[in-house]
């Protein structure tokens, strides 16, 4: 069966309000900094510094739509970041040559994956409150990454020019890896959350996980499968964190969890779960990133600025709960007239 | 007639001492007794009265946001913002006591401004229910501790006069006075989650917020009051957290939330609500401080601590449902045995 597009967009209309926000803060924030914003080498560095966060995002948004949550993806980042680079300082040879990036950046998702595992386990097995659940293993990760690198920094000299290459290159038509890197996972996530049986399942438990028992679905293997993919992007956003800043150190990404939150929470993604849309959460990701970039474009003054994203983020949320209350009386006036 | 009422809420049948033994708050107090014998068995320093008050003086500005955190947390809500409200707290005390202000209005200002804080988390949660209190409480988070950061930018201020240190290093006899205003605030916190219509009225909500409604039940007006003594709890702290620094700045008591909410939770209070009592948090609030302050003077470095911490919230947290879990399945059982 074929959609209206009416239906379409009355659909996604969350998302093309979020889309017209951004356009109109987009040219406001053009217009103010004389032309600079939308200028090719700032929406390139935007962009970078933003697909880090996109990257969490989509990982963060399937633990959301069960209706858990992770507090842990921060340490989970740091933590990957940290045994990837501490294999690959161990790897390198006198020359320079060291384990392959593309290996590093597995070994990483790997040890996301398995924290991830973890996160699953407490949650779905042993009915930890996925809030506490990540609220403990937050600490546990972010404790052994500091045991790990027995409170040392990894740098540049420990790490290979190939792997530093991953974040700095531009493997096609001159955008950087960490855009492709990030337009791949979106793609990837947005077919699987919206198009595969495992996928659609993850929002029925998201919905009402007694309805998604009876009906055959085995809730706990979908519910620790969502903390896997949040834990293995984790790992995949801490390493090319690493990478980018080439840097890996016991404090890396503090805080982080909150922006990613933050940032699904702006793209749409329901807290209390069975909600939410890829594309509506990279749009929140790039919303977040955009404030960070245009703020001191403007020349606001740092101290401002903390609190303008806060209220930015205040204004957007109530936007979006004032929509989603319109269009559920529109479902609901629709089903009357029917 | 309201232990009557608590009777019947909790369903509770006769006197029965293996319930009664049961109960999480033993299991704490074991804890507790454990984590004690391993300090001092670890440290033969660890056992002195005045070091152990000392230590007690460390961690008991975070008590203080402890009993309405245990409030919101039995709402079956959550409250990240308390560290944020914290600082702009201390951050506008400071401000108004630099500007001329007598301190004794100052530390009113605190409190204020902490109560407006939760306030403003309170009205947003009730006016939008689609809106979770973590959602809100994140952007409180982010808006609290930016106004501080817009007023003080990167200055401090302080100079407070010396008495109002005594509020958080002084001693009453051998007692700090921080520990005595915890005591009178988990009296008076037992009294209220415990024996009034309040306190009762939380758990109803807890439990479950549609049922509360319909038994008449004003459950937007208990979530605000909730908010708002979270907040004027949060101040507060804060006044406490200046008199110990000396002087405030808008970075101050970061992460502070996590820690209080983890101890409210060790203390057996469920975050889906209606779950717990004051002394197991009392109880667990102790463990955590003296567990930090014990595996510290042995020089255990503070990351191992970190997992420490973070392993015994979780596995506290274990514990009870493998109890539940185990008893749900010996009744199917029970109810199978009986369908046959």
């Amino acid at each position: 069966m074929k959609k209206s597009l009416t239906r379409r967009v009355s659909q996604n209309a969350r998302e093309i309000c979020l889309l017209a926000v951004i356009a109109l803060i987009a040219v406001l924030v053009n217009v103010r900094s004389g032309g600079n914003f939308l200028a090719p080498k700032n929406i390139s560095d935007m962009l970078v510094e933003t697909s880090i966060l996109a990257v969490l995002a989509m990982g963060m948004m399937s633990v959301i739509i069960t209706g858990g949550i992770d507090l842990s993806v921060g340490s989970t980042m740091a933590l990957a970041g940290m045994v990837g680079t501490t294999v690959l300082r161990d790897s390198m040879t006198e020359l320079g040559q060291g384990l392959h990036p593309a290996l590093v950046i597995a070994l990483a998702i790997g040890v996301g994956m398995a924290a991830g595992l973890l996160n699953g386990f407490l949650v779905a097995r042993l009915n930890v409150l996925p809030i506490i659940a990540t609220l403990g293993t937050m600490n546990i990760y972010r404790g052994a990454t500091y045991l790990l690198s027995g409170g040392k920094w990894m740098l540049q000299q420990n790490m290979t020019v190939d792997f530093m290459a991953v974040a700095t290159g531009k493997a096609f038509l001159g955008v950087n890896n960490l855009i492709w890197i990030a337009l791949a996972v979106f793609a990837i996530n947005f077919y699987f959350l919206g198009y595969t049986r495992t996928g659609r399942r993850i929002y029925a438990v998201g919905n009402s996980k007694e309805s998604a028992e009876v009906s055959g679905i085995n809730t706990k293997a979908v519910t620790i499968l969502a903390y896997v993919i949040t834990g293995g992007l984790a790992g995949l956003a801490g390493i090319l964190y690493v990478c980018k800043y080439a840097a890996a150190q016991g404090e890396t990404a503090t805080g982080y969890e909150l922006s990613v939150i933050a940032a699904c929470v702006l793209g749409g993604v329901s807290i209390s779960g069975g909600l939410g849309k890829a594309h509506g959460a990279i749009l929140g990701a790039l919303l977040f990133g955009m404030l960070n970039n245009a703020l001191p474009l403007l020349k606001i003054s740092p101290f401002w600025q903390e609190a303008i994203r806060g209220l930015i983020i205040l204004i957007s949320i109530i936007v979006n709960a004032l929509v989603s209350r319109r269009s559920a009386f529109k479902a609901l006036e629709r089903r009357v007239a029917a | 007639m309201t232990e009557q009422a608590h009777r019947s809420l909790q369903s509770e049948r006769p006197f029965s001492a293996k319930r009664f033994f049961l109960q999480w708050e033993w299991m704490l107090a074991i804890i507790f007794i454990v984590v004690n014998m391993a300090n001092a068995s670890l440290s033969p320093n660890y056992l002195v009265f005045d070091s152990i008050m000392s230590a007690i003086q460390m961690f008991c500005d975070k008590a203080i946001l402890v009993f309405p955190m245990m409030l919101v947390i039995l709402l079956g809500d959550i409250d990240i913002s308390v560290a944020s409200i914290m600082a702009l707290s201390a951050v506008s005390m400071g401000v108004s006591f630099n500007a001329g202000l007598p301190i004794g209005a100052a530390i009113l200002v605190a409190i204020l401004v902490g109560g407006a804080c939760g306030l403003a988390n309170g009205l947003l949660l009730i006016k939008f229910k689609e809106l979770s209190s973590m959602v809100v409480t994140l952007v409180g988070q982010i808006v609290f501790r930016g106004i501080a950061s817009i007023i003080l930018q990167d200055q401090a201020a302080g100079g407070f006069p010396s008495w109002f240190q005594y509020l958080g290093w002084g001693y009453v006899g051998k007692i700090p006075f921080i520990l005595l205003i915890v005591i009178a605030e988990a009296i008076v916190f037992g009294f209220v989650i415990h024996f009034t219509r309040f306190g009762r009225s939380v758990y109803a909500i807890g439990n479950n917020e549609t049922a509360a409604r319909y038994s008449g039940i004003k459950t937007k007006s208990v979530r605000l009051l909730a908010f708002v003594i979270m907040g004027l709890f949060s101040g507060v702290a804060a006044i406490f957290l200046a008199s110990k620094m000396g002087s405030v700045r808008p970075s101050v008591a970061k992460g502070y939330e996590m820690d209080v909410i983890a101890m409210v939770v060790l203390g057996g209070v469920s975050n889906n609500g209606g779950k717990g009592r004051v002394m197991g948090v009392v109880i667990a609030t102790f463990i955590v401080g003296l567990l930090r302050y014990g595996l510290g003077i042995v020089n255990v470095p503070s990351q191992t601590i970190m997992i420490i911490v973070g392993a015994l919230l979780i596995i506290a947290v274990i514990i009870p449902n493998l109890k539940s879990s185990l008893s749900g399945f010996r009744m199917f059982k029970k109810i199978a045995g009986k369908g046959q």
